[in-house]
């Protein structure tokens, strides 16, 4: 029973689809946090210096980088401002999230 | 617009825990984690007691991390890190690292005869305690690593927790293990570097890590790294490493400490403290510091 | 190979011949033995196993869910308040399906100290979700253990083995000790479906919500109730190989009794002697020694049990508040089976107090003068 990227939460919908002992069988992936938060980082990338440190200081591994430079993931961030308040070049915003 | 300039991280950029846990906004202690896991890598078992991360880590059927998780109860942390290491063992597993990853009121007060133990035997594990100074994970409740002056729900304002803060560091020197280390999530690459070390030593290794945590210290979500960088820079939370119970080494010197202040003044469960009490908070930090760099030769 | 043993180094010879792997133990007066006797195994390495020197009982128990999880078997021993301070890790174990063999040494709880023969200890932990065996001979005590380390790994249920303190534990008898190849021959290594390993990393007994505990304990449950099939089946295995056959019970010249005892432990033997005697005098005597207790074994003790005139429990321990153990269990497995059968509860021996075949016969006389219990404790031997 191999731990699998789930997209989707597990649904367990008889005893004998149950493993024999509470154990892991997908990921946290389903969970998507982003609807967590009330304000949300956008990252000015003219005035970004790459130096990563946001992605260094994200508690929940949701900016990525790609083509060298850091991305959001707005499916799971929380909005917790730690990247904008890190941010050496300032180059961060917090921003209202549109009801 | 795009800069020929290719990123150069400072940490592994590999990632062995996924987006969608459940810790709170600005969490240290999933920092900690994330940071742990770039130095152990996928040949780790974790033994995780009650705390926060029985819960960040999801519900069942589901985690959030890669590697594979055993968890226990409270006070056993270091007991059942030290038995999953010796059944790897004797199935033949001589490589995955066991680590016994708890917070501080399942190290310092319920899990301390355990960890004490194993010490002592000199088990062969690493055990991690992320501190964020109070059982957070059962609402805010006072433990014997909360400092002096906080407010907890079980410290309220007018019972202030008024005992210090154990000093869990010397307890384990005491034991003469092979490796300790202090780190904190603003140094990332320094705590990276010290569950690195500790991988590759046998015996008992212990790393105290300084998880700050909004929700129980009142802070703003997006201090965290600024308060555990300040706790660092006025000397609350020293940085340095120990081998055997000596050999101690200061690792962030740290020249002109910040004022207490600096560091309080962010955090809602300190804010009731009169000048008087934060000078004694900033006398007892003087002396201890003044203890530290003497012992370490700074 | 015959030697003369006691009843704790039976276990500890036990836990060599299952080859267990991983032992974790803290010393209590009467199962040092046990443990110092491994010990010297595990330092000859005539076992090859790793033996953690813990600083209590619950790390004992603890360490050895971790060895567990990892797929190492695993064997520990205490007593009395040496298991109470396992207590809730004892749920671990059986909720987290972790097959943990244990000796324990059935010993008073405290206050006062004391350090002889009750069962309170173990029975206070019969809803545990632990297999129980009652042992009344150390070679039952060895066949027992590596019994339970196959019955244990097939189930995913832990064990406890119980001893009497002082009566079993430290009485030397003749023990048959098997050979080892003949041990592994019946007993494979352990090689768990689901453990812990880095090349297929799950997380193990995380939260659980009320959308999915319920069935996991349905699954426990199912397991449990597969065991006294099971426990019958892998005991006319190890009787094919070894010529010695234990059950789930004793049946001691039952049949046509008018009165038949219901023992467990040492008390079970002793009770023999006082049917023989009984039967010289002309009553019809009989004994069930219940060797398993859980998973409660209800078809054969309703089956032997339900043909008698009349049933006498002997308990060697008390639920305060209510009855004696054993005998509340009996008549609910019998109620409803059995038209009739009176049911008599008698409590003896608690704290060590002398068990003797005249306990007996003070039983069968008060059992036999009326109809129908008067009643539900008939406490033997209190000082009035």
């Amino acid at each position: 029973m191999k731990k699998k990227k789930t997209l989707d939460r597990i649904v367990l919908a008889s005893e004998s689809e149950f493993p024999m002992m509470p154990m892991s069988l997908g990921t946290m992936h389903y969970n998507r946090t982003g609807a967590w938060r009330n304000i949300k980082p956008v990252i000015e990338l003219d005035k970004c210096i790459q130096c990563g440190i946001c992605w260094k200081f994200c508690p929940d591994v949701s900016i990525v980088i790609r083509d060298e430079y850091p991305v959001v993931d707005y499916d799971y961030c929380k909005g917790c401002g730690i990247c904008a308040e890190e941010c050496p070049s300032k180059c961060i915003a917090m921003v209202e999230e549109e009801k | 617009m795009k800069k020929d300039k290719t990123m150069k991280l400072s940490l592994p950029i590999e990632e062995y825990m996924g987006p969608g846990h459940l810790a709170c906004q600005g969490c240290g202690a999933a920092l900690a984690m994330r940071f742990a896991l770039k130095a152990l890598g996928p040949k780790t078992a974790f033994c995780f007691p009650a705390c926060c991360w029985s819960v960040i880590d999801g519900p069942f059927p589901h985690s959030s991390l890669d590697v594979s998780i055993f968890h226990c109860a409270f006070e056993t942390a270091a007991a059942t890190a030290s038995g999953l290491k010796a059944g790897l063992e004797m199935v033949g597993d001589k490589e995955t690292t066991v680590v016994a990853w708890a917070g501080d009121g399942g190290t310092f007060d319920i899990g301390i005869q355990a960890l004490s133990g194993a010490a002592e035997r000199n088990e062969d594990i690493i055990y991690i305690c992320y501190d964020n100074e109070a059982y957070m994970n059962t609402g805010i409740q006072r433990s014997s690593a909360t400092p002096y002056g906080a407010w907890t729900t079980t410290t309220p304002v007018k019972h202030f927790k008024s005992r210090p803060k154990k000093d869990i560091d010397a307890i384990m020197a005491a034991h003469r293990i092979p490796y300790q280390a202090t780190a904190s999530i603003s140094y990332a690459e320094d705590l990276v570097k010290k569950v690195k070390k500790a991988k590759g030593i046998r015996g008992t290794r212990f790393l105290h890590i300084y998880a700050p945590c909004p929700a129980g210290w009142k802070s703003r979500p997006e201090d965290t790294i600024k308060l555990s960088r300040l706790a660092v820079q006025t000397g609350i939370f020293p940085i340095f490493e120990m081998e055997n119970g000596e050999n101690c080494v200061l690792n962030i010197k740290v020249k002109e400490r910040k004022p207490v202040k600096d560091y309080i003044r962010l955090q809602g469960r300190f804010r009731h403290l009169t000048e008087d009490e934060v000078q004694r908070i900033q006398d007892d930090v003087d002396a201890r510091w003044a203890r530290l760099t003497k012992m370490c030769g700074a | 190979m015959k030697k003369v043993i006691m009843g704790n180094h039976a276990l500890s010879w036990g836990a060599q011949l299952g080859r267990a792997q991983v032992i974790a133990a803290y010393p209590i007066t009467p199962q040092t033995q046990v443990v110092e006797l491994l010990s010297e195994m595990c330092a000859s390495h005539s076992l090859d196993a790793k033996f953690i020197k813990v600083e209590s009982e619950h790390s004992a128990m603890a360490a050895l869910l971790g060895a567990s999880i990892a797929g190492a078997r695993t064997f520990t021993a205490t007593s009395s308040h040496g298991l109470a301070l396992m207590h809730e890790l004892l749920h671990w174990a059986a909720i987290g399906r972790l097959p943990v063999v244990m000796g324990n040494i059935n010993r008073a709880l405290a206050p006062g100290w004391s350090i002889w023969a009750d069962q309170n200890d173990s029975l206070s932990q019969r809803d545990t979700g632990w297999m129980q065996y009652y042992c009344a001979s150390n070679q039952e005590v060895l066949d027992t253990t590596i019994q339970a380390f196959k019955v244990s790994e097939a189930l995913a249920i832990p064990s406890m083995i119980m001893l009497d303190a002082f009566a079993l534990s430290h009485t030397y008898e003749v023990v048959d000790i098997p050979d080892q190849d003949k041990v592994d021959a019946y007993l494979p290594p352990f090689r768990p479906k689901l453990r812990l390993s880095s090349d297929d990393p799950h997380a193990f007994g995380g939260l659980t919500s009320p959308e999915h505990y319920f069935e996991l304990r349905y699954k426990q449950q199912k397991d449990m109730e597969r065991a006294p099939a099971l426990i019958e089946e892998t005991g006319k295995e190890y009787e094919k190989m070894f010529g010695r056959r234990l059950d789930l019970v004793e049946d001691y010249m039952c049949s046509g009794a008018e009165i038949v005892f219901i023992t467990s432990g040492t008390a079970g033997y002793t009770a023999r002697v006082a049917v023989d005697a009984l039967r010289q005098e002309g009553i019809k005597a009989g004994n069930l020694r219940m060797r398993v207790f859980r998973p409660f074994p209800f078809a054969i003790v309703r089956e032997i049990a339900g043909r008698a005139g009349r049933v006498a429990v002997v308990d060697r321990n008390l639920s305060w508040g209510c009855h004696g153990i054993f005998y509340q269990e009996v008549k609910s497995a019998l109620y409803g089976h059995t038209n009739g059968l009176p049911v008599f509860g008698y409590v003896a021996g608690l704290g060590g107090r002398d068990i003797t075949p005249q306990t007996f016969k003070d039983i069968a006389r008060d059992a036999l003068k009326r109809k129908l219990p008067a009643e539900e404790i008939v406490w033997i031997g209190v000082k009035r």
